[in-house]
């Protein structure tokens, strides 16, 4: 689809097509992010503005709270991201051998987590999750544990919930993309590898994730955004706590905005934070990438 | 990709030399047995709630896994609680306006940035992609104060208005537009259709995979949205049903029977979406990854 020249009326068609979406992204988008900019050097409540220079970097820095929303996020990053990309690679792996049966089942049923409302995810969670609910329970039925374990009440366990709760609603979205790229891959290469005496482990480790790098790295970033911008679950299942050990960073900006006395111009500053995050990680993620390549 | 990986398979993959050679039928059934526990791990939720909703409150907090005989008290006391009728044509209205809009604005947009290359769009759509990396936390508070101050605040358009132009389903429509074969359009041009009729005649027709599957990601999405709309909906009378079962949870002591009876009435239009596009959606994750 290589046009080099555009005639007339295919160039303002070009514009035509696109304009509707440019107008609003303008809107809803860069004007918000450019503002948004601006703001984090205001300081003042409410709507009363005045230039505060570094003042709102600085209360960042003696902000504990601040601190403890980021480390959280950023635990949460480090531990579930991995977990959930791994078990989506290896889920999509073995739902693309032809010869493995029920496999339209095991797709539908690990995809469907996805598929719920995010309002029964949470409500399950926190039902299956109570000290005396029924996850405890088959645990202790199994002998996994002696004790019952205080998902909702203990800050260490808390967080494991949030993290179980993510990885399982996720995992089948990303193996989608992961089963849809696979379906790309010559089998010869695998047929070639087999006869070569390649254990399936091997096969997966030089032949599959180097094949998907490129989709291994838009779900990666996706799912680093995704992490980052953590809300919903944390919101719904332990509303931050206990004692905001399961705080994060859009979390503190929704009550630094919408609970606390409105603070705007500090909160776009907390906001920021996560663009600067997302930025960088994003780019290490693809300097990573590239470096494996050669 | 294929060159880089051949090497790999034939030169540095040694053949196994462990002694020890696993026969071939235990790693089957350890793909088996793991499959289903996945597959356990996914559909006990499901499950649970069902049971959930025919049981009391007490018992489920106690982690009773057998069906009771509750499921018509449940009922009747969601009914009783919220405005059912109400809440759920909130949210269906919202979510179809999004989904419908969404689409075509995103899709015309997808299609006109592969179909109409320029340098100068190339640039913009360079600068979306940088924009994708944006968190919404960014955008939330001034994205807030311009809807208070266009006086937006408690209406759909507030809902529904940023998410329209999504940079994720404009990015999704132009990979799958690269699979739409350029010989058709060159056929409708010679047949004397302008752009419009050979987007709405041409286009539109042979990428209904690629619209179903957009149209599973969209509707869940705007669906299940919880954050924007608890910040722009103040009224009681337009929340939606997301934001009203979830307010159900927050309270002292939850009456889980009830709630776990609304999230199955809150889960079945995505789960009956999925299961109608089922097949179109993997068909058309297929055309956008290719």
């Amino acid at each position: 689809m290589a046009n080099a020249r555009l005639g007339r009326t295919e160039h303002i068609a070009g514009w035509t097509f696109i304009a509707p979406a440019l107008v609003l992204l303008g809107i809803f988008m860069l004007y918000p992010i450019l503002w948004s900019l601006w703001m984090s050097f205001q300081v003042g409540k409410g709507m009363n503005f005045s230039f505060g220079g570094f003042a709102n970097i600085v209360r960042l820095t003696k902000d504990p709270v601040f601190i403890r929303a980021l480390v959280n996020t950023l635990t949460f990053l480090v531990v579930q991201v991995p977990i959930m990309i791994g078990l989506a690679l290896l889920a999509a792996v073995a739902l693309n051998d032809p010869k493995l049966r029920f496999r339209g089942f095991f797709r539908t049923a690990i995809f469907l987590p996805c598929v719920t409302s995010l309002i029964a995810y949470s409500t399950l969670f926190k039902s299956m999750f109570a000290t005396d609910g029924i996850v405890n329970k088959m645990l202790m039925g199994l002998w996994i544990i002696q004790e019952p374990i205080h998902w909702l009440q203990d800050p260490f366990w808390a967080k494991i919930l949030i993290i179980i709760a993510i990885t399982w609603r996720w995992t089948g979205y990303n193996m989608v993309f992961y089963l849809a790229a696979l379906q790309n891959v010559d089998r010869s290469i695998y047929e070639a590898a087999r006869i070569d005496g390649a254990s399936g482990w091997h096969r997966f480790w030089y032949i599959t994730v180097p094949m998907l790098k490129p989709v291994i790295l838009f779900t990666t970033i996706i799912s680093t955004i995704g992490t980052l911008q953590l809300f919903d679950e944390v919101n719904n299942i332990t509303q931050g706590g206990p004692s905001d050990s399961t705080l994060t960073l859009s979390l503190y900006i929704y009550n630094l905005t919408f609970k606390f006395m409105p603070s705007f111009g500090y909160s776009a500053t907390v906001s920021w934070v996560i663009v600067l995050l997302v930025a960088v990680l994003s780019f290490a993620q693809f300097v990573i990438a590239r470096d494996r390549n050669k | 990709m294929t060159d880089q990986a051949l090497p790999l398979a034939t030169s540095r993959v040694e053949p196994r030399t462990s002694s020890f050679k696993v026969p071939h039928y235990v790693g089957r059934a350890i793909t088996y047995l793991l499959l289903s526990l996945a597959a356990f791990v996914s559909i006990f939720p499901f499950f649970w709630m069902v049971v959930g909703a025919t049981n009391r409150s007490v018992d489920i907090g106690i982690g009773k896994a057998t069906f009771g005989d509750q499921l018509l008290v449940n009922a009747t006391n969601f009914f009783t609680t919220v405005d059912a009728p109400r809440i759920f044509w909130n949210s269906a209205f919202i979510a179809l306006v999004g989904t419908v809009l969404t689409l075509a604005i995103s899709s015309l947009a997808g299609y006109g940035f592969e179909m109409f290359r320029s340098r100068f769009r190339e640039r913009i759509f360079g600068l979306m992609l940088l924009l994708l990396s944006i968190p919404f936390a960014a955008l939330m508070v001034p994205l807030f104060v311009m809807i208070s101050q266009f006086k937006l605040v408690g209406t759909v358009a507030a809902v529904v208005l940023p998410g329209i132009a999504s940079i994720f389903i404009i990015f999704y429509f132009r990979q799958a537009t690269k699979a739409f074969p350029g010989e058709l359009r060159d056929a409708a041009r010679v047949d004397g259709l302008n752009e419009w009729q050979i987007f709405f005649y041409i286009y539109l027709p042979t990428m209904r995979s690629t619209y179903a599957a957009a149209i599973i990601i969209v509707f869940m999405a705007n669906w299940n949205n919880y954050l924007w709309p608890l910040i722009v909906l103040n009224k009681p009378e337009q929340k939606t049903a997301t934001l009203v079962i979830s307010s159900l949870t927050s309270s002292y002591t939850p009456d889980f029977g009830m709630i776990l009876f609304g999230t199955i009435l809150a889960t079945l239009p995505t789960l009956i979406i999925f299961f109608l596009l089922q097949r179109r959606f993997v068909e058309g994750m297929l055309g956008a990854v290719k």
